[in-house]
């Protein structure tokens, strides 16, 4: 919200610049998003001038050479192009030296031969209102006519030129400072400086009537209106001109200029109705009926609904109540009586209304927060001033007041021990009486404790003690309570199990050459179907789907960290790296909305070699086996060895069957890793590449208790190395398998350290060497015990069809 | 003495100086076979001691066989010497270029640097006695909003702000949901941290729809506000340098009463607001103080949700914390892009890999 500096301090001067005030108000609550200067950026050098002469310029049909008294005895020559310049007139003069809207500097200048020694300004020049067909004629304006204007006098005596505002961001709990005067009363609060009341109106003079029906009060708690005859429609002086567009609101002509400036002013919305138009002389506040249209102000028909609250006349809808007058009542050029409707509105249903219509505006913005049923008929009273004094109406009727039961603002009581307790800073109740008393709280000190009642525009945000706890600390400054620990025996800070876990994971991948990434959690369908083999279709999971996406590509909560991981290695790729190793530890996704579910994964990516090359040794290569070696180092972090099984391809249709594998420790699964398919890397230009995830918590579930420790054999091993000819289907496991179920419990170790296919072992058969160590805690096997063993794993291996090589 | 006995003496005199200045292995070789070999004048001398007159037989062997004893071991040490020479000699050829690269046992990774800030703000406060907490990113309205004091109307509640998978379902817009899953589970006192990811309905050059946070929750029954401020003031030295100070506005929160944003004076031109050569300060635009968190005591509306698990709002109190993770490492690296934290750049990830595991 803008708050204009000179606006603010007709209620209350803050008696410093708007620097110092926007950090006084920062430090007590009130957020200031910047202050902007509007109109000029100097006062000085703006001054009332009296045209006395106006000649045509003699090289310029347009151009008026004028003389101009501007207090300095003589007058001074200016050269205006404005059509309407005259001697007699009253005008604002920007003199050598002043400083525009727009940084300009004015200078003595010459027009075609003749100089000018100034500028006769129009209302756009000084950012006053729109109008630029001519210079400002002060004398004409209604405010200002019949006063005596000095030549030469600072111009703002009539008029502001320019200003600071202030842009202030309310916090949703404080509607009452969506106006002006609620901003006077903040500074008056903590600055202690007077506040002036709001002016009051003229009684009524007539006493029309007119007839209000509300249907609902909880969705209408109040709707006051006044009626004003003889209305002039047309242009508003200048200060309100000045004042709506210092605050950001265009001037449009001073009925519709008045109800802005009350609620620009007040916080309060407002509507004025051509009260000519208003059909079957009545009004009826109720819902619509299903799908009831009317057409609002801006020309759109808007389609209701049931909970659409509708201002209706006689024959139909007139307004939608709280968000948008109807064109059909609009207030023209040619209106003569007004109905001024000041009413409270249900928040929540016009915050709801204003939703579905897809339809805001300054009044809906501040309805929908909530405003108090006391301010319509505070705001009625300065309504009739304004609209006595600058539309020359008379007010006819007294105020048609149509309320619900208004709740009074209820007492609340302050503890002296609660608060101190709160805030661990030590504030007497009679301070605290005080501060209350500054933001209008009515106030009795009891002993230690404070009973305050707030006033009616505080009502809803202060209910509690807390609430009036919040109050006091932030006058007070929150900023001068001292700095204490927490006396807290019970508070053990630690990791747990699997926070450390995690820890120790994330630290081995970055030390074993694995950068961390962090992607999306989103995704979308084509991103998953570009990560299976046939493009065609999804991978087979359940996925959480977001109803509001912001993009397709965003819509979906990832079942699995690859498409991140694959975009990311591809961005590092088309960038000049040569070999990408990626790693993410992050939630994916499955289930439903009614039955959502998400894990942390532990995804990886090798692309390239699985260590950097060095000057002397081009580095491994990236393959199955040595992300098969992260896997394994992974899963030793949780005390675990995992095991290798054929992959179900249908659900990984990302990787190659035949070099994929499904991770598990028992029957448990962690996760998977594999080779990326071709037609998968081709879509992200990688080369060869292989992918997993490992499921962190399933890791963590298999953390072990301590490690007991066993008792070292200090008797040597007997180490020999055979050689197994196989079918090349049987896989490494499966025979070590063999060869350990027949070395029994002296056989203490074994395993593959070479493989060979090849001529020399025959088509569709490969060899196998295996080292084997035999040794038992209690002696030095003999050379007897040695062979025995070993003829039996020779046996039992000869009976899966393997050949010992000599 | 005999003249035997002097003899030696002079054959020992020559043949130490011969050994000494032997400057070659072949050199010393022959002065070895000239003074100790079996047809050097010592070992004549020594073979015929059995003819010399039994009076010097002893004074001669003694003298013979001492001198045979030093002239060996004076031969030996100098061989040590010319081998060592000739190995120096050999490896002075062997130099290497010691500037080319090292072979690292594996080329660095690293740890996101969002991932390093998180963990440097979690051992901060488990270092000032809090746990790590953690919960889902799929949550119910319940726990983003209801139980956290959210009135109906809420401008975050709006599926405008806030990514629904249905009217009840969420991809939580904070990771305070927490602070109630946290009580819910345990009775005070309470004392935890919750980082996590979080999401919101933005996406331009300051927002991200995800990023992440980290909450903290202090219960107990006399945690105060000076308590609040006393614990971000510690957070914000051991994050941003000990000479940091913390300043106090009061804010609006819907689960906090009284609420505070806190600042924290700025670190690179001391809270000045101005920098040595007299510029404005651009990290904190001139003010000295910067925005980190938002924070305050909480509502006694959020402990009414959670009152059945031993949170009487009467009987005990307590302060919450929220901080966005990638605006403190943005401060803390100077890095100037939100974006930077999520094209997962090997460039940019490399500059935080240094002094990993
Ligand atoms: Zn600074």
């Amino acid at each position: 919200m803008r708050v204009p500096m000179n606006w603010l301090a007709e209620y209350c001067d803050p008696g410093m610049d708007a620097a110092a005030l926007a950090d006084r108000l920062a430090m007590t609550g009130t957020e200031v998003e910047r202050v902007v200067r509007h109109g000029a950026q100097t006062t000085e050098g703006f001054v009332i001038g009296k045209v006395l002469t106006r000649e045509q310029h003699p090289d310029a049909d347009r151009l008026s050479v004028c003389g101009v008294d501007v207090g300095e005895g003589e007058p001074v020559t200016i050269v205006c192009g404005a059509p309407n310049v005259d001697a007699g007139q009253t005008v604002a003069v920007a003199r050598p030296g002043a400083v525009m809207p727009d940084g300009t500097k004015l200078k003595k200048a010459k027009l075609r031969g003749v100089e000018s020694n100034g500028m006769i300004l129009a209302e756009d020049e000084l950012e006053i209102g729109g109008d630029h067909n001519g210079i400002m004629q002060l004398e004409t304006d209604p405010a200002l006519s019949g006063r005596e204007l000095a030549a030469g006098a600072p111009l703002i005596e009539a008029l502001v030129p320019g200003e600071d505002v202030l842009e202030l961001e309310i916090t949703p709990n404080r509607p009452d400072c969506l106006g002006v005067y609620g901003v006077a009363r903040e500074v008056h609060a903590i600055t202690g400086n007077p506040l002036a009341s709001l002016p009051t109106g003229p009684s009524p003079e007539g006493d029309e009537t007119f007839s209000i029906e509300v249907q609902d009060h909880t969705l209408c708690p109040r709707f006051t209106a006044r009626v004003y005859r003889d209305v002039k429609v047309g242009s508003s002086p200048l200060w309100l001109k000045q004042r709506l567009s210092a605050a950001g609101q265009r001037p449009i002509n001073n009925v519709v200029d008045i109800t802005n400036y009350l609620m620009l002013l007040t916080g309060q919305p407002m509507h004025a109705f051509d009260m000519d138009k208003i059909r079957g002389g009545r009004l009826v506040i109720r819902n619509a009926s299903e799908a009831e249209k009317m057409t609002t102000l801006d020309g759109v028909e808007r389609v209701c609904d049931e909970q659409t609250v509708l201002v209706c006349d006689g024959e139909g809808p007139s307004a939608i109540a709280g968000i948008m007058g109807g064109a059909i009542s609009e207030v023209s050029d040619e209106t003569t009586s007004v109905l001024l409707e000041i009413a409270t509105w249900n928040g929540p249903n016009i915050h709801r209304t204003s939703q579905k219509l897809a339809l805001r505006s300054e009044a809906s913005g501040r309805f929908e927060k909530g405003l108090s049923a006391e301010l319509p008929l505070e705001v009625q009273e300065l309504a009739a001033k304004l609209m006595t004094e600058l539309t020359g109406a008379r007010l006819t009727s007294a105020t048609i007041d149509v309320a619900g039961e208004i709740a009074a603002p209820r007492a609340v009581k302050l503890r002296a021990t609660k608060l101190r307790a709160l805030l661990g800073a030590e504030i007497s109740a009679q301070r605290c009486a005080e501060i209350l008393q500054r933001l209008a709280f009515d106030v009795a000190v009891e002993g230690d404790d404070v009973v305050a009642t707030p006033p009616h525009f505080r009502a809803a945000d202060i209910t509690r003690e807390a609430d009036l706890i919040e109050e006091i600390a932030r006058v007070e400054g929150v900023d001068s309570i001292p700095a204490t620990l927490p006396a807290a025996p019970a508070a053990i800070g630690r990791l747990s199990g699997s926070q450390r876990l995690k820890r120790r994971i994330e630290d081995l991948l970055a030390a074993n050459g694995y950068h961390e990434a962090i992607t999306w959690s989103f995704t979308g369908a084509q991103q998953l179907a570009a990560i299976s083999a046939d493009g065609a279709a999804a991978p087979e999971h359940e996925l959480l789907t977001i109803a509001n996406p912001l993009s397709e590509d965003h819509s979906v909560m990832r079942p699995l960290a690859l498409p991140g991981l694959l975009q990311a290695a591809k961005h590092n790729l088309a960038r000049g790296a040569d070999a990408v190793r990626l790693f993410e530890v992050g939630a994916v996704y499955s289930g439903t909305a009614d039955e959502p579910r998400e894990h942390t994964a532990i995804a990886l990516l090798l692309s390239g070699p699985a260590a950097a090359g060095t000057w002397r040794d081009q580095g491994a290569n990236g393959d199955f086996y040595a992300l098969k070696g992260v896997v394994d180092a992974v899963a030793a972090q949780a005390g675990v060895t995992p095991e290798y099984q054929p992959i179900d391809a249908t659900h990984h249709t990302y990787l190659i069957p035949g070099r994929a594998a499904e991770v598990l420790v028992g029957d448990v699964s962690l996760g998977w890793l594999g080779e990326l398919h071709p037609l998968v890397a081709k879509r992200f230009d990688l080369p060869d590449t292989v992918v997993g995830e490992l499921n962190l918590q399933a890791l963590s579930a298999l953390l072990p208790e301590p490690v007991t420790y066993e008792p070292i054999s200090t008797f040597p091993p007997a180490r020999e190395d055979i050689a197994v000819v196989v079918e090349a289907e049987r896989t490494a496991d499966e025979v070590l398998g063999v060869v350990r179920e027949a070395g029994g419990k002296l056989l203490s170790g074994a395993g593959v350290f070479d493989v060979y296919e090849g001529e020399q072992v025959g088509e569709g058969r490969k060899s196998l060497a295996i080292r084997l160590t035999y040794s038992a805690p209690d002696r030095t096997l003999t050379d007897d015990e040695v062979a025995a063993a070993r003829a039996k794993i020779t046996e039992r291996l000869e009976s899966i069809g393997g050949l010992l090589r000599g | 003495m005999s003249e035997t006995v002097e003899k030696i003496q002079s054959i020992e005199a020559e043949a130490s100086s011969a050994i000494g200045s032997a400057g070659t292995p072949a050199e010393l070789e022959d002065a070895r076979v000239r003074f100790l070999g079996r047809k050097a004048a010592l070992n004549e001398i020594l073979k015929s001691i059995a003819q010399l007159p039994p009076e010097e037989k002893g004074p001669v062997g003694k003298a013979g066989n001492q001198t045979r004893g030093r002239l060996e071991a004076l031969l030996s040490r100098r061989q040590e010497v010319l081998e060592a020479a000739a190995l120096n000699d050999l490896l002075e050829n062997e130099r290497i270029d010691i500037t080319l690269p090292a072979s690292p046992t594996i080329a660095g990774g690293s740890l996101h640097p969002i991932t390093q800030t998180r963990r440097e703000i979690e051992d901060v406060f488990v270092g000032m006695g809090y746990k790590v907490a953690e919960g889902p990113e799929v949550e119910r309205v319940h726990y983003n909003f209801d139980a956290l004091n959210h009135p109906p109307n809420h401008p975050a509640r709006e599926w405008t702000d806030t990514f629904y998978f249905s009217d009840d379902v969420l991809l939580r817009t904070h990771t305070s949901p927490v602070q109630v899953r946290v009580m819910e589970r345990q009775p005070p006192p309470v004392y935890v941290i919750v980082p996590g990811k979080v999401y919101r309905r933005d996406n331009d050059a300051t927002h991200t729809p995800m990023f992440h946070q980290i909450e903290g929750l202090a219960v107990d029954e006399n945690v105060t506000l000076g308590d609040l401020r006393g614990t971000l003031l510690e957070f914000a030295r051991a994050i941003f340098g000990e000479d940091r100070e913390v300043r106090l506005r009061p804010h609006f929160f819907p689960f906090t009463e009284p609420s505070v944003e806190i600042d924290v004076s700025c670190f690179k031109c001391k809270g000045g607001g101005h920098l040595k050569d007299g510029s404005r300060c651009n990290l904190c635009k001139g003010i000295g103080w910067i925005e980190i968190l938002g924070a305050g005591m909480v509502d006694p509306n959020v402990f009414e949700h959670v009152r059945e698990s031993g949170y009487d709002p009467e009987k005990i109190q307590g302060f919450a914390f929220g901080m966005g993770v990638e605006r403190i490492a943005m401060l803390k690296h100077g890095v100037p892009d939100l974006r930077l934290f999520y094209d997962n750049d090997l460039r940019f990830l490399d500059q935080f890999g240094r002094g990993v595991a």
